[in-house]
């Protein structure tokens, strides 16, 4: 390996330009989607979305640059301290930022506005990477496993008191970068076993349809290992679990959850109900994304995104103009751009022998993932509606620089790997 | 291990990717309802109401026209109303009755008018119109009601007013929208199709605030409204007017036609009602008392009131013998009171023997009794009863090609057949028992089970007045500017009984009038009016009096029935009323009107 290499010829242009390709298109999408018919304003101009997104863009770029040209090792020395100093601005934020939409997440210095959840997420990457990084670390130690959740647990609970549900929820992605590094499955399992009952419970109306196959399934179980009494055991404790669970969701539904969570997660299980009210942005979202056809409506030309039939059209629901202007075809385009960057994010972090950067690696590849799933996935009706932008898509210059924080430390450590190699 | 878990999760990622894409492609391509979808979202269909057609007098008067009203429609989402009580005062309604109203038109859309207030005139529209632009979201929608020049033609004008649900769902062409209006009864609904014209429709984009933002597509679904067409009545609305006149509290019909056409000169039902109440938004408030009125002035009297005919029958009863040949106008038969009964005097003493002319001058029943009895019993079989049925349904098959017994297809809604009995009937009514002459002849003086309607009767005079045929009497004479009725109006509609036959009538109709029992009150100088009495038995209540007539003898102007309810002899009421319109039409304003007071007084007894 040529050791006198400039950090250019090392860099992964492939995620580069992906990368390049989703901004650009974002912001295209973001002009119309702000796009006014009667009165179309220049596309170079400050005044509107798109205008700000071009800075947001040069300012993304800008840091970038500097994530470049820093020393690599200086990620794996500021992590805890960035982690730390996150941890204190959400707790500050909790003190002086206003609410918006439900939710107090800014801190406002002037006309200068962000929102630290954004930045805690690449920060809550960096220390843990750091933290299993350590030579010591075993994943089924308990004091390791305890810190891991206090390191994710602590920011995702501060956001929650934030009222900030959806970003907070992106933590929980975090579980697939322990899956990685040796975690038992058995919690993946188990998370992905609750959401379903969770769900069942809601959707079964009568509760017989759900009680019969259970006891089914562990009739059977208990059948083939009637020769060991304390597997008996575990499989009714686990049966009597299961229906618990089940019997409750209903209690905890109506008084865990705030009312417009509870909606959201209705509208998903019935949009027909409240076509006007609660499920009046996936309704309107479907329409505008189904309206579209193979091909589209062609470029501004999306009427109903032009006409605001579309909430929240240039955040969180940009989706629907490519997907009512571009149609099927620009769908995928985008759906593919997204997925190839996801494996090349995850290629990227394999291929690192440092374990801190792969353990990074991993978790750039899956909070790009939970924001991509759950984005479009509430925006064609098959995931509740959460907050959380559309990565490096999306107006908003917290989101955009937070992420391209993320994906950039990512390039650079990749960048970086042989050097590292050396030590 | 480690490397594997690699693969699982880039599985999951890609796992993601295809159900998006199979999600989209069913969303966006399989799926075409959300298309649909987003163009009812920003399209926003505006209505252009047609004019609705017109409707003349056959002297080019006008009988109904057009009068501007609006409808108040609301856009919710564009509602923000401070002062809810002054906007309620405003409008002249209560706090409960807004609310109500709103819920309705946020439940139907909020970006789309719904009407909130319908049929507001101009004068509603004076106290309110110049503060309605201090609240955004309502927006007036011209309309037009009818308006009537005179208070006249109620029923056969008709009404027009809402479409009702069911009149939507029979409407095989789509044409109608819920609101629109539709012709509910009369000329109205009769010639619905003419005078409703052709909506016209503007298709504007709206964005989600229901803001106009343009046409769509550069408006080239666009479409003007065509207004309906005009037509021209047969009415004579001077002629209209004094008969409605001559019958102002009474009850009963009056139908005038030209024979030479089968125009409709005038038709009164009485009693009737107000058209003008019909229209407006006290439509129906008006309607409940109308149609709940225990005079049933709803009830169209000339098309729809069956009622035996009496002795003007006998005239028929003369040409359908004549015709069959059992009579001929010399036959005389003997004034025998002890077949049925006669009203016998100085000019018709008891056992008389009457030719036809003279039985005719006089109603002789007994002579009828006994046309009616050659007629019927004619000896085509052994069998009293099978000879009966026989020449019953021969009789029947004449009477029937006089248009009675079924609906003459005048251009109204709602016209009876009435009814002339024939062998079946009996059968039925006899239930299996024989019967003979014997048991039916009062149908011989038009008494007993013969039914016929006003419109008939008038039908009938005008055929004697044309000697022989008929043209189906109508009410519209030109549609648009065709000048030309409906084509099943022009066709001449024959007895098959000879013209010659028909002389002997007149002369005998002539003669009831110069000299017989319609003397004295039909008539008139210098017109000879030729006429027939009929009184109609009507116990335990006083006869009806009827009168058929046509005038002039020779090149007939016009034929006309009159039957008043309970007002006695047809010598009276109907001879008198017939000979008022007679003179009236024909002489116009030197018409002297002799009996006028007499049967405004509306004392007959």
């Amino acid at each position: 390996m040529r050791r006198t290499d400039g950090i250019l010829d090392r860099i992964d242009w492939l995620t580069v330009a992906l990368y390049g390709l989703l901004v650009l298109a974002g912001l295209l999408n973001i002009y119309a989607a702000i796009y006014d018919i009667d009165n179309p304003a220049p596309f170079f101009s400050f005044g509107h979305n798109a205008g700000k997104q071009m800075v947001f863009i040069a300012i993304a770029l800008i840091i970038a640059i500097s994530i470049l040209a820093v020393d690599y090792k200086v990620y794996d020395t500021i992590s805890y301290p960035l982690w730390a100093l996150f941890i204190l601005l959400l707790v500050v934020v909790l003190f002086v930022a206003r609410e918006v939409n439900g939710a107090r997440s800014w801190i406002e210095l002037g006309s200068f506005r962000f929102q630290p959840s954004e930045f805690t997420k690449f920060a809550t990457a960096l220390a843990i990477a750091k933290y299993i990084s350590r030579p010591s670390f075993k994943i089924t130690r308990l004091k390791d496993a305890a810190i891991l959740i206090l390191l994710i647990g602590i920011p995702a609970l501060l956001i929650i008191v934030q009222g900030d549900m959806g970003t907070a929820l992106v933590f929980s992605v975090f579980i697939l970068v322990l899956y990685r590094e040796g975690m038992s499955p058995i919690p993946l399992i188990l998370g992905i076993s609750a959401a379903v009952i969770f769900l069942l419970a809601l959707l079964v109306q009568n509760h017989l349809y759900f009680w019969l196959p259970v006891a089914g399934i562990a009739g059977l179980v208990l059948f083939f290992n009637r020769k060991s009494v304390r597997r008996m055991v575990l499989i009714l404790i686990a049966g009597i679990l299961v229906i618990g669970m089940f019997e409750s969701v209903g209690y905890a539904f109506d008084n865990f959850l705030k009312p417009h969570q509870q909606n959201r997660i209705l509208v998903l299980l019935n949009p027909n109900a409240d076509p006007l009210g609660a499920g009046w942005n996936v309704t309107q979202s479907k329409i505008a994304i189904g309206s579209g056809g193979l091909s589209g409506k062609g470029y501004l030309n999306g009427t109903q995104t032009k006409f605001d039939f579309v909430p929240e059209q240039s955040t969180d629901f940009i989706f629907c103009t490519i997907g009512e202007e571009q149609g099927w075809i620009g769908s995928m385009i985008l759906i593919v751009l997204f997925t190839a960057l996801l494996l090349r994010v995850t290629q990227l972090a394999e291929r690192q022998k440092w374990r801190f950067a792969r353990v990074y690696g991993y978790s750039v590849a899956t909070i790009l993932f939970f924001h991509f799933t759950v984005n479009i996935g509430m925006t064609i009706g098959l995931f509740p509606v959460i907050g959380i932008p559309l990565p490096f898509f999306s107006y908003g210059g917290s989101s955009l620089i937070s992420f391209t924080i993320l994906l950039f430390i990512l390039i650079a450590l990749d960048a970086n790997r042989m050097q590292r190699l050396a030590h | 291990m480690n490397q594997s878990r690699s693969y699982i999760i880039q599985g999951i990622f890609v796992l993601v990717g295809v159900l998006f894409a199979i999600r989209l492609f069913s969303l966006q391509v399989m799926d075409e309802s959300y298309k649909a979808a987003a163009d009812n979202n920003i399209i926003q269909e505006e209505i252009e109401y047609p004019f609705r057609g017109l409707i003349y007098d056959r002297n080019g008067e006008l009988l109904v026209a057009n009068k501007p009203m609006f409808d108040l429609m609301v856009v919710p989402s564009q509602v923000t109303i401070k002062d809810t009580a002054r906007f309620c005062d405003l409008l002249s309604i209560a706090k409960n009755e807004f609310d109500d109203k709103l819920l309705k038109a946020r439940k139907y859309s909020l970006v789309k008018a719904s009407p909130f207030l319908k049929q507001l005139s101009l004068e509603d529209l004076a106290t309110m119109e110049d503060y309605l632009d201090e609240y955004p979201g309502f927006i007036l929608q011209p309309r037009t009601t009818r308006s009537y020049t005179y208070s006249i033609l109620a029923n056969a004008l008709g009404y027009i007013s809402e479409i009702s649900p069911q009149e939507i769902d029979r409407d095989s062409a789509n044409y109608y929208h819920s609101g629109d209006y539709i012709g509910k009864s009369g000329i109205e609904s009769e010639y619905e199709l003419y005078l409703r014209g052709q909506r016209g429709k503007k298709f504007k984009i709206r964005n989600v605030r229901g803001v106009e933002k343009g046409e769509f597509k550069g408006g080239q679904y666009d479409t003007l409204a065509v207004p309906g067409l005009s037509v021209t009545s047969t009415i004579d609305r001077e002629l209209q007017l004094y008969a409605e006149k001559l019958m102002k509290g009474k009850a009963g019909s009056i139908v005038a036609l030209e024979p030479s056409t089968g125009e409709v000169l005038a038709i009164v039902s009485a009693p009737s009602y107000d058209p003008s109440l019909l229209t407006g938004k006290k439509f129906s408030e008006n309607f409940k008392e109308i149609s709940q009125d225990t005079l049933k002035p709803l009830f169209n009297r000339p098309l729809m009131a069956a009622y035996r005919p009496g002795s003007i029958f006998k005239i028929v009863q003369s040409l359908v013998a004549l015709q069959e040949g059992v009579i001929t106008a010399d036959t005389r038969l003997k004034c025998n009171t002890s077949l049925i009964g006669c009203h016998n005097g100085a000019s018709h003493p008891f056992g008389t023997s009457e030719k036809l002319v003279g039985a005719i001058k006089n109603s002789c029943n007994p002579y009828f009794y006994q046309v009616m009895r050659k007629m019927v019993v004619q000896n085509a079989d052994e069998s009293p009863y099978l000879d009966a049925k026989i020449g019953l349904d021969k009789w029947n098959g004449y009477v029937r090609k006089f248009g009675f017994g079924s609906p003459l297809g005048i251009d109204l809604p709602g016209e009876k057949g009435g009814m002339i009995p024939n062998s079946a009937y009996y059968d039925r009514a006899y239930q299996g028992r024989e019967w003979k002459y014997s048991n039916i002849y009062s149908i011989a003086i038009g008494e007993g089970e013969n039914l016929v309607v006003p419109i008939q009767m008038a039908n009938f005079a005008a055929t004697v007045a044309n000697r022989g045929y008929y043209f189906t009497p109508h009410l519209i004479k030109s549609i648009g500017d065709s000048g030309k009725p409906l084509p099943r109006y022009t066709e001449k509609n024959y007895t098959g009984v000879d013209s010659a036959y028909f002389e002997i009538a007149v002369e005998a109709m002539s003669q009831v009038v110069k000299s017989g029992t319609g003397q004295y009150r039909a008539k008139l100088k210098d017109i000879e009016v030729c006429g027939k009495t009929g009184t109609v038995q009507n116990d335990p209540n006083p006869d009806h009096s009827v009168f058929i007539a046509f005038a002039p003898r020779n090149n007939p102007k016009i034929a006309v029935s009159v039957y008043v309810e309970n007002a006695g002899q047809g010598a009276r009421a109907g001879a008198a009323i017939s000979g008022l319109l007679i003179e009236k039409y024909i002489k116009r304003d030197s018409a002297q009107l002799y009996f006028e007071p007499y049967v405004l007084k509306g004392d007959f007894e």
